[in-house]
């Protein structure tokens, strides 16, 4: 079984973001890291590897328009096989079908059996790239997954609800999107993370998969949100807690 | 202009989000449409109806994401309409994905405003934890196809009579649809209802293990509360989902918030900085939560929280 796993490369979420002043885009900084959500899947990936034995092989699946790829080492001393990697500068600041379009061809191209993506990512959060990759694919989504497993040649999850979860079962080939407590990713070892520096990464271009970039959508203004201002903010000398209450009582809760 | 509306349906109620986008697309005037999944229960279209709808298009709630989506994009050929208003669930946003993938049209999602100026509609949506604006504009053809938070437009009923009802197409769709939900499974969580709370008292990581988180569901007790968590709480499995406040879970606007050893996290932020009086404990001096709080203690949420708790017991 050929599993791709989609993961992002985003500005380190530690320091805050900034959008170039004439583009809007997200500025990227060169040394971009692995969106810390994306490493649920490739430990689901990497767990279904496992089970399945020598069959089966994980590949990661990155756009990426710079040239950083220490976000895709950090999964691939996880564990994975290998990558491939989209660099194109056509694709900056593509929207979110466009970035379908791109991994869907990709990932038709590595003859996926399985392509697995977190729910959203943490920096541009659209929410609806898995679903439009299964649906570019022709292939069933199976999405919002808490749980997964692999039984008779199916994958069969717990589907996240409103009320609580579903347990839904799709065929092969599919998409699955997986929230961050499905499982507990390994952190690389030593040997992973020297191992990654050989494994192997495909570079493509958006045309070497025949995607045209479209201008859907256009950013017309970004301004500052008045926000809301901070309060006391006291340190707690042991009677923290009375100042709780006086609050309280001013707002009348008690 | 001709705007569609998505909702779910449950236990014969349209989804909430539902109606505050047909409330909002009132506001554009000319035809306004439901599109249901679910049982299709007199109830949850009189409420449709009663919000704006004028037509509802059904399908049942046993069908994939994949056949509703092509569902949709059949009658979008048919019928033409401009504007396509989603919610955040998750089918909301299966259905939202495909279709764009199947139409070849955007989705511009987190939605805070939606601006309809001649021919041109606009977008707004906060990024960056809500500190900054972004407005975007469609430039790639009808249908626009929204997906907004929730809770940022009112839902006021209009008085309207029942809308007529069409049955959705649902066409064979092959290995796409090859999908199917074996069972369903509820995880029913004690106390009020948390969109629907006045004072809602939430935890995150800070708080240390599930044991230690329960001292919350005490102290939302006390105040008449509903208790809440961050995503990294649920993903931890000390609480279900339906209590997860944020980005990827629910958005509440009380009165007031307590947060206890929570960070502050730019997707926990989205989901509570509208609250009116935000109070919060914390160990980090730097963490970002202080920024929208009325009251910050920084101090440990494992001797503050009880010594509240104890107090206000004895208060009575």
């Amino acid at each position: 079984m050929k599993i791709v796993v989609c993961v992002k490369q985003i500005p380190d979420p530690a320091s805050p973001y900034q959008l170039d002043p004439e583009s809007y885009f997200v500025v990227r900084p060169n040394d971009q890291v692995l969106d810390d959500t994306d490493r649920y899947g490739v430990e689901v990936a990497l767990q279904l590897a496992d089970e399945l034995g020598d069959d089966a092989s994980v590949t990661l699946l990155s756009m990426s328009p710079g040239g950083s790829q220490q976000g895709i080492r950090q999964a691939l001393a996880m564990g994975a096989d290998g990558a491939i990697l989209i660099e194109d500068e056509t694709l900056r600041g593509a929207d979110a079908l466009t970035t379908s379009q791109v991994l869907a061809a990709a990932a038709t191209r590595a003859e996926a059996d399985l392509v697995i993506a977190g729910t959203e990512s943490t920096d541009g959060y659209t929410g609806v790239v898995p679903q439009q990759v299964a649906e570019l694919m022709g292939v069933p989504a199976l999405t919002f997954a808490r749980k997964v497993e692999h039984v008779d040649g199916k994958i069969r999850i717990e589907r996240q609800t409103q009320a609580g979860y579903d347990v839904v079962e799709g065929a092969l080939p599919a998409v699955l999107s997986v929230t961050s407590g499905v499982v507990e990713p390994r952190y690389p070892t030593f040997k992973g993370i020297m191992q990654a520096k050989s494994k192997p990464v495909e570079t493509l271009t958006a045309a070497d998969l025949g995607v045209t970039p479209d201008v859907r959508q256009k950013i017309v203004s970004v301004e500052a949100v008045e926000g809301r201002q901070a309060g006391d903010i006291i340190e707690d000398d042991g009677e923290g807690y009375l100042r709780i209450i006086e609050k309280l009582e001013e707002v009348k809760v008690v | 202009m001709k705007t569609w509306v998505f909702s779910t349906e449950s236990d014969g109620e349209a989804a909430g989000s539902a109606l505050e986008g047909l409330t909002k697309a009132r506001e554009f005037g000319g035809e306004l449409g439901a599109i249901l999944v679910g049982a299709g229960s007199d109830a949850a279209l009189a409420q449709l109806g009663s919000h704006g709808a004028t037509t509802v298009l059904h399908a049942a709630e046993d069908n994939s994401s994949a056949v509703i989506a092509a569902g949709i994009a059949l009658a979008v050929e048919a019928e033409q309409p401009d504007l396509l208003i989603f919610g955040t669930g998750n089918l909301d946003r299966d259905v939202a994905g495909r279709l764009s993938a199947r139409l070849g049209k955007p989705v511009l999602a987190n939605a805070v405003d939606v601006t309809v100026e001649g021919d041109t509609l606009r977008v707004a949506n906060e990024i960056l934890g809500g500190s900054t604006l972004v407005v975007t504009e469609f430039a790639g053809g009808s249908p626009a196809i929204v997906i907004t938070r929730p809770k940022v437009f009112a839902a006021e009923p209009s008085g309207q009579s029942a809308p007529v009802v069409t049955a959705m197409e649902t066409p064979e769709l092959g290995h796409a649809d090859a999908v199917e939900t074996l069972s369903q499974h509820a995880e029913v969580s004690e106390g009020p209802d948390l969109e629907a709370a006045n004072i809602v008292v939430s935890g995150g990581r800070g708080m240390g293990d599930e044991a230690r988180f329960g001292v919350l569901g005490e102290l939302a007790g006390l105040l008449g509360g509903a208790v809440g968590a961050t995503r990294a709480v649920v993903d931890a499995g000390w609480v279900p989902y339906s209590l997860q406040v944020g980005q990827t879970g629910k958005t509440v606007k009380p009165d007031l918030y307590v947060a206890c050893g929570i960070s502050g996290a730019m997707q926990h932020l989205v989901g509570m900085k509208d609250s009116t009086t935000i109070i919060s404990i914390n160990k980090d001096a730097e963490a970002p939560i202080f920024g929208v709080s009325d009251l910050g203690i920084v101090g440990d949420v494992h001797t503050v929280v009880p010594a509240l708790v104890e107090a206000l017991k004895a208060r009575g």
